[in-house]
Protein backbone atom coordinates (compact mmCIF):
# COMPACT_ATOMS: atom_id res chain seq x y z
CA UNK A 1 0.00 0.00 0.00
CA UNK A 2 1.17 3.58 -0.74
CA UNK A 3 2.34 5.27 2.22
CA UNK A 4 0.65 8.77 1.00
CA UNK A 5 -3.32 6.69 1.33
CA UNK A 6 -2.59 5.41 4.83
CA UNK A 7 -3.78 8.13 7.61
CA UNK A 8 -0.59 9.12 9.86
CA UNK A 9 -0.14 7.02 13.54
CA UNK A 10 -2.10 3.74 12.42
CA UNK A 11 -5.62 5.54 12.03
CA UNK A 12 -8.07 4.15 10.63
CA UNK A 13 -11.78 5.67 10.93
CA UNK A 14 -14.99 3.68 12.18
CA UNK A 15 -16.50 0.67 10.59
CA UNK A 16 -14.09 -0.79 8.23
CA UNK A 17 -14.00 -3.97 10.63
CA UNK A 18 -17.06 -5.21 8.27
CA UNK A 19 -14.92 -4.66 4.64
CA UNK A 20 -12.35 -7.06 6.37
CA UNK A 21 -13.63 -10.63 5.38
CA UNK A 22 -11.77 -12.50 7.53
CA UNK A 23 -14.28 -15.67 7.18
CA UNK A 24 -11.21 -16.31 4.52
CA UNK A 25 -9.51 -17.35 7.73
CA UNK A 26 -11.77 -20.14 8.11
CA UNK A 27 -11.16 -24.47 7.71
CA UNK A 28 -14.16 -25.56 9.19
CA UNK A 29 -17.60 -24.36 8.58
CA UNK A 30 -20.79 -24.40 10.66
CA UNK A 31 -23.67 -25.77 8.96
CA UNK A 32 -26.99 -25.59 10.34
CA UNK A 33 -29.71 -28.27 10.03
CA UNK A 34 -33.03 -25.84 10.39
CA UNK A 35 -35.40 -29.18 11.17
CA UNK A 36 -33.54 -29.36 14.74
CA UNK A 37 -33.22 -26.00 15.22
CA UNK A 38 -36.01 -24.64 18.14
CA UNK A 39 -35.00 -20.58 17.59
CA UNK A 40 -33.45 -20.45 20.89
CA UNK A 41 -30.94 -18.16 20.08
CA UNK A 42 -28.33 -19.38 21.89
CA UNK A 43 -25.53 -19.17 19.33
CA UNK A 44 -26.82 -15.57 18.36
CA UNK A 45 -25.44 -14.71 21.62
CA UNK A 46 -22.10 -17.03 21.47
CA UNK A 47 -21.18 -16.26 18.32
CA UNK A 48 -17.66 -13.75 18.90
CA UNK A 49 -18.45 -12.53 15.15
CA UNK A 50 -21.59 -11.09 15.23
CA UNK A 51 -22.48 -14.43 12.01
CA UNK A 52 -25.85 -15.30 13.10
CA UNK A 53 -28.67 -13.97 11.25
CA UNK A 54 -31.67 -13.28 12.08
CA UNK A 55 -35.18 -13.30 10.51
CA UNK A 56 -38.37 -11.95 12.65
CA UNK A 57 -36.84 -12.91 15.67
CA UNK A 58 -35.69 -17.03 14.67
CA UNK A 59 -32.31 -18.24 13.35
CA UNK A 60 -31.87 -17.79 9.44
CA UNK A 61 -28.54 -19.19 8.75
CA UNK A 62 -24.96 -18.34 9.03
CA UNK A 63 -22.96 -15.32 7.18
CA UNK A 64 -19.52 -17.02 6.41
CA UNK A 65 -18.22 -13.57 5.29
CA UNK A 66 -16.27 -13.34 8.80
CA UNK A 67 -17.31 -16.86 10.15
CA UNK A 68 -14.16 -17.92 11.65
CA UNK A 69 -15.52 -21.39 12.61
CA UNK A 70 -14.26 -21.45 15.70
CA UNK A 71 -17.39 -23.72 16.54
CA UNK A 72 -18.68 -22.34 19.71
CA UNK A 73 -22.11 -22.03 18.17
CA UNK A 74 -21.86 -25.94 17.48
CA UNK A 75 -20.93 -26.20 20.82
CA UNK A 76 -23.37 -24.20 22.90
CA UNK A 77 -26.17 -25.45 20.78
CA UNK A 78 -28.59 -27.14 22.67
CA UNK A 79 -29.97 -29.53 19.94
CA UNK A 80 -26.89 -30.02 18.07
CA UNK A 81 -28.44 -28.62 14.90
CA UNK A 82 -25.08 -27.07 14.21
CA UNK A 83 -21.91 -29.01 12.70
CA UNK A 84 -18.72 -28.40 11.77
CA UNK A 85 -17.91 -29.48 8.73
CA UNK A 86 -14.23 -29.88 7.00
CA UNK A 87 -13.76 -27.07 3.96
CA UNK B 1 7.25 40.73 34.62
CA UNK B 2 10.42 41.09 35.67
CA UNK B 3 13.61 39.29 35.65
CA UNK B 4 13.80 36.11 37.73
CA UNK B 5 16.41 33.88 39.65
CA UNK B 6 15.55 30.90 38.88
CA UNK B 7 17.14 27.22 38.56
CA UNK B 8 16.38 25.05 34.99
CA UNK B 9 13.59 23.15 36.71
CA UNK B 10 11.21 25.88 38.01
CA UNK B 11 11.87 27.53 34.35
CA UNK B 12 10.29 24.50 32.69
CA UNK B 13 7.33 24.47 35.28
CA UNK B 14 7.28 28.22 34.84
CA UNK B 15 6.59 27.91 31.18
CA UNK B 16 4.21 25.00 31.66
CA UNK B 17 1.81 27.10 34.48
CA UNK B 18 2.22 29.92 31.79
CA UNK B 19 1.04 27.78 28.74
CA UNK B 20 -1.18 25.34 31.14
CA UNK B 21 -1.60 22.16 29.05
CA UNK B 22 -4.78 19.74 29.34
CA UNK B 23 -2.82 16.97 31.12
CA UNK B 24 0.08 16.07 32.70
CA UNK B 25 0.96 12.48 33.68
CA UNK B 26 4.70 12.69 35.60
CA UNK B 27 6.61 10.54 38.12
CA UNK B 28 9.71 12.52 40.24
CA UNK B 29 13.05 11.35 40.03
CA UNK B 30 16.09 13.57 40.16
CA UNK B 31 17.30 15.78 38.55
CA UNK B 32 13.79 16.40 37.38
CA UNK B 33 12.15 16.18 40.92
CA UNK B 34 11.59 20.25 41.01
CA UNK B 35 9.59 20.37 37.59
CA UNK B 36 7.01 17.81 38.94
CA UNK B 37 7.29 19.28 42.31
CA UNK B 38 6.49 23.13 41.30
CA UNK B 39 3.97 22.47 38.20
CA UNK B 40 1.80 20.19 41.30
CA UNK B 41 2.07 23.30 42.86
CA UNK B 42 0.92 25.47 40.77
CA UNK B 43 -2.49 22.69 40.16
CA UNK B 44 -2.70 22.44 43.44
CA UNK B 45 -3.33 26.08 43.64
CA UNK B 46 -5.63 26.40 40.92
CA UNK B 47 -3.14 28.25 39.00
CA UNK B 48 -3.88 26.12 35.75
CA UNK B 49 -6.88 23.94 35.24
CA UNK B 50 -4.33 20.57 34.07
CA UNK B 51 -5.60 17.28 34.73
CA UNK B 52 -2.68 16.19 36.42
CA UNK B 53 -2.62 12.21 36.83
CA UNK B 54 -0.14 11.05 39.86
CA UNK B 55 1.08 7.69 38.55
CA UNK B 56 3.05 4.96 40.00
CA UNK B 57 5.75 4.73 37.64
CA UNK B 58 7.60 6.23 34.00
CA UNK B 59 5.97 3.94 32.28
CA UNK B 60 2.73 4.29 33.17
CA UNK B 61 3.34 8.40 32.77
CA UNK B 62 3.93 8.09 29.30
CA UNK B 63 1.51 5.34 29.10
CA UNK B 64 -0.73 7.96 30.04
CA UNK B 65 -0.14 10.91 28.16
CA UNK B 66 0.51 9.02 24.67
CA UNK B 67 -3.53 7.90 25.46
CA UNK B 68 -4.28 11.44 26.79
CA UNK B 69 -2.79 13.09 23.57
CA UNK B 70 -4.64 10.64 21.38
CA UNK B 71 -7.62 11.70 22.98
CA UNK B 72 -7.15 14.73 22.38
CA UNK B 73 -5.62 16.89 24.80
CA UNK B 74 -2.57 18.76 25.23
CA UNK B 75 -0.13 16.56 26.86
CA UNK B 76 3.40 17.61 29.03
CA UNK B 77 5.95 15.15 30.91
CA UNK B 78 9.06 15.34 32.44
CA UNK B 79 11.25 12.43 33.22
CA UNK B 80 15.28 11.33 33.55
CA UNK B 81 18.26 8.71 33.48
CA UNK B 82 16.12 5.78 34.41
CA UNK B 83 12.80 7.24 34.02
CA UNK B 84 13.73 7.73 30.32
CA UNK B 85 15.19 4.20 30.66
CA UNK B 86 11.61 2.93 31.90
CA UNK B 87 9.71 5.16 29.60
CA UNK B 88 11.71 3.40 26.64
CA UNK B 89 9.22 0.39 25.47
CA UNK B 90 6.17 3.53 25.03
CA UNK B 91 8.88 6.19 22.94
CA UNK B 92 8.59 4.86 19.76
CA UNK B 93 5.15 3.75 20.12
CA UNK B 94 4.20 7.59 20.99
CA UNK B 95 5.93 8.90 18.24
CA UNK B 96 4.28 5.92 15.51
CA UNK B 97 1.44 7.15 17.13
CA UNK B 98 1.80 10.65 16.20
CA UNK B 99 1.22 11.98 19.51
CA UNK B 100 2.54 15.59 19.85
CA UNK B 101 2.99 15.60 23.79
CA UNK B 102 6.09 17.01 25.09
CA UNK B 103 8.55 16.24 27.23
CA UNK B 104 11.49 17.80 29.52
CA UNK B 105 14.38 15.77 30.20
CA UNK B 106 16.62 16.53 32.59
CA UNK B 107 19.39 15.09 31.62
CA UNK B 108 21.04 12.41 33.85
CA UNK B 109 23.82 9.16 33.17
CA UNK B 110 21.97 5.78 33.21
CA UNK B 111 23.12 3.80 35.77
CA UNK B 112 25.40 1.94 36.18
CA UNK B 113 27.90 1.83 37.83
CA UNK B 114 24.98 3.66 39.66
CA UNK B 115 25.31 7.27 39.25
CA UNK B 116 22.75 10.43 39.51
CA UNK B 117 25.19 13.04 37.67
CA UNK B 118 24.83 14.68 34.33
CA UNK B 119 25.46 13.43 30.92
CA UNK B 120 23.70 12.46 28.07
CA UNK B 121 23.59 8.42 28.12
CA UNK B 122 19.79 8.56 28.87
CA UNK B 123 18.63 10.88 25.59
CA UNK B 124 21.28 8.99 23.20
CA UNK B 125 19.33 5.84 24.03
CA UNK B 126 16.14 7.39 23.15
CA UNK B 127 17.63 8.82 19.58
CA UNK B 128 16.20 6.27 17.35
CA UNK B 129 12.39 6.18 18.65
CA UNK B 130 11.46 9.26 16.10
CA UNK B 131 10.85 12.27 18.90
CA UNK B 132 12.23 15.52 17.89
CA UNK B 133 14.93 16.46 20.19
CA UNK B 134 16.19 19.94 21.31
CA UNK B 135 19.15 20.96 23.23
CA UNK B 136 19.15 23.90 25.75
CA UNK B 137 22.70 25.57 26.73
CA UNK B 138 21.39 27.67 29.85
CA UNK B 139 18.27 28.02 32.29
CA UNK B 140 16.79 31.02 29.67
CA UNK B 141 16.92 28.66 27.01
CA UNK B 142 15.41 25.51 28.63
CA UNK B 143 12.40 28.12 29.58
CA UNK B 144 12.42 29.40 25.44
CA UNK B 145 12.71 25.74 24.02
CA UNK B 146 9.62 24.46 26.70
CA UNK B 147 7.56 27.62 25.08
CA UNK B 148 8.93 26.49 21.57
CA UNK B 149 8.25 23.10 21.69
CA UNK B 150 4.64 22.71 21.17
CA UNK B 151 4.16 24.75 18.13
CA UNK B 152 6.76 22.24 16.75
CA UNK B 153 5.26 19.41 17.83
CA UNK B 154 1.71 19.93 17.41
CA UNK B 155 2.19 21.28 13.58
CA UNK B 156 -0.26 19.90 11.03
CA UNK B 157 2.80 18.86 8.64
CA UNK B 158 4.95 17.36 11.89
CA UNK B 159 2.78 15.51 14.98
CA UNK B 160 5.46 14.14 16.54
CA UNK B 161 6.42 14.04 20.72
CA UNK B 162 9.53 16.32 21.44
CA UNK B 163 12.28 16.02 24.05
CA UNK B 164 13.46 19.34 25.49
CA UNK B 165 16.93 18.68 27.19
CA UNK B 166 18.40 20.16 30.13
CA UNK B 167 21.70 19.12 31.85
CA UNK B 168 21.06 17.71 35.08
CA UNK B 169 21.96 19.64 37.67
CA UNK B 170 24.34 21.81 35.73
CA UNK B 171 20.83 23.59 34.42
CA UNK B 172 18.00 21.86 36.27
CA UNK B 173 19.32 23.05 39.78
CA UNK B 174 21.92 25.99 39.30
CA UNK B 175 20.14 29.59 39.41
CA UNK B 176 20.56 31.54 36.82
CA UNK B 177 18.83 35.06 35.76
CA UNK B 178 16.25 34.68 33.30
CA UNK B 179 13.72 36.89 31.50
CA UNK B 180 10.56 35.27 31.75
CA UNK B 181 7.50 36.47 29.03
CA UNK B 182 4.20 37.57 30.20
CA UNK B 183 1.23 34.71 30.75
CA UNK B 184 -0.68 36.19 27.82
CA UNK B 185 2.10 36.32 25.52
CA UNK B 186 3.53 32.47 26.07
CA UNK B 187 -0.45 31.98 25.37
CA UNK B 188 -0.74 33.56 22.23
CA UNK B 189 2.34 31.90 20.93
CA UNK B 190 2.02 28.82 21.60
CA UNK B 191 -1.56 28.87 20.59
CA UNK B 192 -4.81 26.38 20.99
CA UNK B 193 -4.45 22.73 20.29
CA UNK B 194 -5.74 21.37 17.38
CA UNK B 195 -5.51 17.57 17.63
CA UNK B 196 -5.68 15.38 14.36
CA UNK B 197 -8.62 12.96 14.23
CA UNK B 198 -8.99 13.05 18.06
CA UNK B 199 -10.00 9.91 19.73
CA UNK B 200 -12.60 12.04 21.74
CA UNK B 201 -13.92 13.14 18.43
CA UNK B 202 -17.33 11.03 18.68
CA UNK B 203 -19.35 11.90 16.00
CA UNK B 204 -16.08 10.80 13.65
CA UNK B 205 -15.18 7.78 15.45
CA UNK B 206 -11.68 6.61 14.98
CA UNK B 207 -9.10 4.00 15.86
CA UNK B 208 -5.51 4.82 17.01
CA UNK B 209 -2.45 3.05 16.52
CA UNK B 210 -3.75 -0.47 15.04
CA UNK B 211 -1.30 -3.49 14.55
CA UNK B 212 0.78 -3.27 11.16
CA UNK B 213 1.88 -6.04 8.81
CA UNK B 214 4.84 -6.16 6.80
CA UNK B 215 2.51 -4.26 3.97
CA UNK B 216 2.05 -1.49 6.24
CA UNK B 217 4.91 -1.11 9.08
CA UNK B 218 7.84 0.63 7.08
CA UNK B 219 5.30 2.81 5.11
CA UNK B 220 4.03 4.05 8.59
CA UNK B 221 7.73 4.81 9.63
CA UNK B 222 8.17 6.36 6.29
CA UNK B 223 5.90 8.91 6.97
CA UNK B 224 7.77 9.76 10.06
CA UNK B 225 10.74 10.10 8.24
CA UNK B 226 8.65 12.70 6.14
CA UNK B 227 7.57 14.28 9.45
CA UNK B 228 10.77 14.75 10.26
CA UNK B 229 11.93 16.44 7.25
CA UNK B 230 8.91 18.90 7.55
CA UNK B 231 9.94 19.62 11.03
CA UNK B 232 13.11 21.86 9.59
CA UNK B 233 11.10 24.60 8.03
CA UNK B 234 8.47 23.99 10.88
CA UNK B 235 11.56 24.76 13.63
CA UNK B 236 12.76 27.20 11.73
CA UNK B 237 9.65 28.95 11.73
CA UNK B 238 8.86 29.10 15.22
CA UNK B 239 12.65 30.10 15.62
CA UNK B 240 12.03 33.03 13.52
CA UNK B 241 8.42 34.04 15.46
CA UNK B 242 10.16 33.74 18.62
CA UNK B 243 13.16 36.06 17.52
CA UNK B 244 10.71 38.58 16.81
CA UNK B 245 8.68 38.27 19.87
CA UNK B 246 11.73 38.19 22.29
CA UNK B 247 14.65 39.38 20.65
CA UNK B 248 16.17 35.69 21.50
CA UNK B 249 17.04 34.09 17.97
CA UNK B 250 17.61 30.93 17.82
CA UNK B 251 18.96 28.55 14.99
CA UNK B 252 19.16 24.96 13.79
CA UNK B 253 22.82 24.94 14.88
CA UNK B 254 24.36 27.80 16.78
CA UNK B 255 27.60 29.08 16.54
CA UNK B 256 30.24 30.69 18.12
CA UNK B 257 33.79 32.30 16.27
CA UNK B 258 32.97 29.53 13.48
CA UNK B 259 33.26 31.66 10.45
CA UNK B 260 36.87 32.12 10.20
CA UNK B 261 37.77 29.20 12.51
CA UNK B 262 40.45 26.68 11.54
CA UNK B 263 39.29 24.48 13.94
CA UNK B 264 35.71 23.58 15.12
CA UNK B 265 34.13 21.47 18.27
CA UNK B 266 30.64 20.62 18.12
CA UNK B 267 29.02 20.00 21.32
CA UNK B 268 25.47 19.72 22.97
CA UNK B 269 23.54 21.48 26.19
CA UNK B 270 25.31 23.64 28.71
CA UNK B 271 28.97 22.42 27.43
CA UNK B 272 28.56 24.75 24.67
CA UNK B 273 28.84 27.61 27.20
CA UNK B 274 32.00 26.36 28.52
CA UNK B 275 33.53 25.85 25.06
CA UNK B 276 32.74 29.47 24.40
CA UNK B 277 35.14 30.70 27.35
CA UNK B 278 38.07 27.99 25.93
CA UNK B 279 37.15 29.66 22.16
CA UNK B 280 38.13 33.36 24.09
CA UNK B 281 41.07 31.64 25.38
CA UNK B 282 42.31 30.25 22.61
CA UNK B 283 41.56 32.98 20.49
CA UNK B 284 43.30 35.29 23.00
CA UNK B 285 46.40 33.03 21.93
CA UNK B 286 46.15 33.49 18.38
CA UNK B 287 44.49 30.08 17.52
CA UNK B 288 41.67 30.20 15.02
CA UNK B 289 39.05 27.94 17.80
CA UNK B 290 35.16 27.97 17.10
CA UNK B 291 31.86 25.82 18.52
CA UNK B 292 28.94 24.99 17.68
CA UNK B 293 26.03 23.34 18.52
CA UNK B 294 22.79 21.41 17.09
CA UNK B 295 20.20 23.23 18.97
CA UNK B 296 18.52 20.85 17.33
CA UNK B 297 19.34 17.09 17.55
CA UNK B 298 16.75 15.13 15.71
CA UNK B 299 15.43 16.00 13.17
CA UNK B 300 19.51 15.88 12.83
CA UNK B 301 20.84 19.11 10.85
CA UNK B 302 23.26 17.59 9.06
CA UNK B 303 23.07 20.15 6.02
CA UNK B 304 23.62 23.31 8.33
CA UNK B 305 26.41 21.04 10.13
CA UNK B 306 28.00 20.41 7.22
CA UNK B 307 27.90 23.82 5.98
CA UNK B 308 29.76 24.87 8.64
CA UNK B 309 32.66 22.49 9.16
CA UNK B 310 32.93 22.74 5.57
CA UNK B 311 36.55 23.40 4.65
CA UNK B 312 37.83 23.72 8.46
CA UNK B 313 41.44 21.95 9.09
CA UNK B 314 39.76 19.18 11.90
CA UNK B 315 36.83 18.80 13.92
CA UNK B 316 36.37 17.77 17.97
CA UNK B 317 33.03 15.86 18.53
CA UNK B 318 32.12 16.03 21.64
CA UNK B 319 30.57 13.33 22.96
CA UNK B 320 28.32 13.31 26.63
CA UNK B 321 27.97 9.44 26.13
CA UNK B 322 29.68 6.57 25.25
CA UNK B 323 28.46 3.10 22.87
CA UNK B 324 30.71 1.25 24.19
CA UNK B 325 32.50 -0.93 21.91
CA UNK B 326 32.21 2.10 18.98
CA UNK B 327 32.49 5.97 19.47
CA UNK B 328 30.37 8.45 21.13
CA UNK B 329 27.11 8.91 19.46
CA UNK B 330 27.47 12.03 18.20
CA UNK B 331 30.77 11.27 16.32
CA UNK B 332 28.94 8.79 13.27
CA UNK B 333 26.41 11.52 13.01
CA UNK B 334 28.63 14.58 12.43
CA UNK B 335 31.32 12.20 10.45
CA UNK B 336 28.53 11.33 8.25
CA UNK B 337 27.19 14.71 7.67
CA UNK B 338 30.97 15.48 5.96
CA UNK B 339 30.53 13.39 2.84
CA UNK B 340 28.52 17.07 1.57
CA UNK B 341 31.38 18.85 2.80
CA UNK B 342 33.83 20.34 -0.71
CA UNK B 343 37.15 19.70 1.56
CA UNK B 344 35.83 17.49 4.81
CA UNK B 345 38.18 18.50 7.85
CA UNK B 346 39.67 15.61 10.15
CA UNK B 347 37.16 14.89 12.69
CA UNK B 348 38.07 13.54 16.09
CA UNK B 349 36.06 11.97 18.92
CA UNK B 350 35.75 13.24 22.52
CA UNK B 351 34.08 10.93 24.70
CA UNK B 352 33.58 13.48 28.37
CA UNK B 353 31.75 14.71 31.65
CA UNK B 354 30.54 10.49 31.79
CA UNK B 355 28.39 10.65 34.73
CA UNK B 356 28.89 14.06 36.10
CA UNK B 357 32.62 14.45 35.53
CA UNK B 358 33.37 18.51 35.59
CA UNK B 359 35.11 19.48 32.24
CA UNK B 360 36.94 22.64 32.74
CA UNK B 361 38.14 25.27 30.16
CA UNK B 362 41.54 24.50 30.12
CA UNK B 363 41.05 21.02 29.43
CA UNK B 364 38.96 22.25 26.28
CA UNK B 365 41.32 24.32 25.32
CA UNK B 366 43.74 21.06 25.23
CA UNK B 367 40.80 19.56 22.99
CA UNK B 368 41.65 22.11 20.57
CA UNK B 369 45.58 21.92 20.78
CA UNK B 370 45.29 18.07 20.17
CA UNK B 371 43.30 18.25 16.83
CA UNK B 372 45.64 21.10 15.98
CA UNK B 373 48.59 19.37 16.49
CA UNK B 374 47.52 15.95 15.13
CA UNK B 375 48.03 14.29 18.68
CA UNK B 376 44.36 13.25 18.72
CA UNK B 377 43.83 9.82 18.14
CA UNK B 378 40.33 9.15 16.51
CA UNK B 379 38.48 8.86 19.96
CA UNK B 380 39.92 10.23 22.95
CA UNK B 381 38.86 10.05 26.59
CA UNK B 382 38.80 13.74 28.43
CA UNK B 383 40.31 13.00 31.85
CA UNK B 384 41.43 9.67 31.43
CA UNK B 385 44.38 8.46 31.56
CA UNK B 386 44.86 6.25 28.98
Amino acid sequence: MNHKDMIIGSRVTGGTAEKFETGDWRSVTPVVDMDSCIDCMTCWIYCPDDCILIDKGKMAGIKLSHCKGCGICAKMCPKDAITMKED
Amino acid sequence: MGDLAINGDSAIALAWKQIDPDVCAAYPITPQTIIVERFSDYVNDGDVSTEFVCVESEHSALTVCTASGSAGARTFTATSSQGLAYMWEMLPITSAMRVPLVMAVANRTVSGPINIQNDHGDVMSARDTGWLSIFAENVQEAYDCAIMAPRMAEHPDVQLPILVNLDGFILTHAIERMTPLEDAVVKEFVGEFKPFMPLLDYKNPVSHGLMDGPEFYIEHKYQLVQAMENAVPVIEQVFEDYGKLTGRKYNMVEQYMCDDAEYVAVVLGSAYGTMKAAVDELRAKGIKAGVCMPRVFRPWPAKALAKILDGKKAVAVMDKHLSVGAYGPLYPEVTACLEACKKAPKAYDFVFGLGGKDTRVSELEVVYEKIASGKAKIVNYLGVEE
